[in-house]
């Protein structure tokens, strides 16, 4: 359960946006400049809000009310960036490895295994990211939010960055992430289609606000 | 006339060792400054910005001076720790280092700065969400990539502190085996009547030491470029 009801400002744009989500995959849909990424990046702990509230099944990440604010650090909250931002100076084993050693968890070679499997990046391991395809490195990059174990999980238009082929490439990858991971998701598009195939839920969002809730049908609206 | 004689190899042997002993002790130092100046923004920071610029600017005669006022066996701070650390830099090799580190610390910190700066933010927020404290996220992501950096600026330090004359004679003088240096041995060879060969010799030595230094450097910043694009 994600309980979200914050504003912020930004410049000239306000975003004030509030929803609680209990699907397994959350859409944020939206047009570029909607604020979608500035929302994940306070659900993140990147950004903290100006006002309001952020709670992960009850607990309060951002209250500032309370002036409270959990460092992005602590939240457990893995984050799939739009351009990978893998480590240049880590290979593709180090780099998955990293938010275990992060969060100081015991070695599970078994989920490695798994998560290798699910995203076919096992023969990756020993090469650096600046060898790895647009797709490969988001396939890493996906890997190594879901090994940190996080308990949510945000997606920032995964795809955004690579071109028609490669995005039919790594849509598969989410939909199993989805079946088989069990780990709650937003995932942030502006493609009504790419939503359409993974979202439970859309939250809409149009100029900072939530302008719809609900079924994927409230993009057709 | 290559032959280097004892006398001469001392003030090498000195010359190295307060470089080596400037340069491991401004590096901590540096690096932490140099974070601070590319990662932070806090109140006066253009001021010190521009302090830990003086020592490039001063004549080098004046930041000595300060240092003998300061770090004197009267100084404020100089007899404060020889009272209670029994630390003395008046006229000891050690002060020679104080006086190098110091005269080498804007050289240092200046590579150190710009390769920390170059680091892609967007990086360490990663590795924030991935579960690391702040001084982690250092530790394991900033420090790494901007490590050909801080060698280089190491490097460069090494460099100047090797080669430091005015500060360092204006501080703890010039005698032989205890603060004579390369520099101040060649100053001191050049104004003897017969020292020319053996000014020349250590000349030799100095642009020798010197190129060395500036090729690593080169090399250092390369690795860096590598070693940020991932490959």
């Amino acid at each position: 359960m994600l309980r979200v009801d914050v504003t912020k400002q930004l410049g000239e744009f306000t975003l004030a946006a509030s929803f609680a989500s209990e699907g397994r995959v959350t859409g944020l849909f939206g047009a570029s400049g909607a604020g979608k990424t500035s929302l994940i990046n306070m659900i993140a702990g990147l950004l903290r809000p100006d006002r309001g509230t952020i709670a992960i099944d009850g607990e309060m990440l951002d209250d500032t009310a309370k002036a409270v604010h959990v460092p992005a650090w602590r939240r457990r909250i893995g984050y799939v960036f739009q351009d990978a931002r893998l480590f240049p100076h880590l290979d593709v084993a180090e780099n998955l490895d990293y938010g275990r050693r992060m969060n100081r968890l015991g070695d599970d070679s078994e989920q490695r295994r798994r998560v290798a499997e699910l995203l076919d990046i096992g023969h990756l391991l020993d090469r650096r990211p600046g060898k790895l395809s647009g797709g490969e490195r988001q396939r890493v990059a996906l890997g190594r939010a879901l090994l940190s174990k996080p308990r949510l999980l945000l997606l920032d238009e995964p795809l955004g960055s690579l071109d028609e082929g490669r995005r039919a490439e790594i849509l598969p990858y989410l939909v199993r992430l989805r079946d088989e991971a069990r780990i709650p998701m937003v995932y942030v598009s502006h493609d009504p289609a790419e939503l359409r195939q993974l979202a439970t839920q859309i939250v809409m969002l149009h100029r900072g606000r939530v302008t719809a809730f609900g079924g994927v049908k409230v993009m057709t609206g | 006339m290559f032959e280097i004689t004892p006398t001469e190899w001392t003030a090498i042997e000195l010359s190295l060792r307060v470089a080596a002993v400037a340069t491991l002790v401004a590096t901590p130092l540096g690096v932490a400054l140099a974070w601070l100046l590319a990662r932070r923004d806090f109140w006066g920071k253009s001021l010190l910005d521009a302090l830990l610029h003086l020592p490039l600017v001063l004549p080098p005669v004046v930041t000595g001076y300060l240092l003998l006022l300061t770090f004197g066996r009267r100084g404020l701070v100089g007899g404060w720790l020889a009272d209670y650390l029994g630390i003395v830099f008046a006229f000891r090799w050690t002060g020679a280092a104080l006086a190098c580190g110091v005269m080498a610390f804007p050289l240092l910190v200046r590579p150190i700065r710009l390769s920390i700066e170059a680091v892609d933010q967007r990086l360490e927020q990663a590795a924030e969400t991935l579960g690391a404290a702040p001084w982690r996220v250092f530790a394991t992501v900033t420090l790494p990539l901007a490590l050909p950096g801080v060698l280089a600026g190491m490097v460069l330090g090494f460099a100047k502190a090797l080669g430091e004359f005015g500060a360092t004679i204006t501080f703890v003088s010039n005698i032989p085996g205890q603060t004579q240096t390369i520099s101040s041995a060649i100053y001191s060879l050049i104004q003897t009547p017969d020292g020319d060969a053996a000014a020349l010799r250590l000349v030799v030595v100095s642009v020798v030491m010197a190129v060395a230094a500036l090729i690593g450097a080169e090399w250092f910043a390369r690795r860096a470029v590598l070693r940020l694009h991932g490959n």
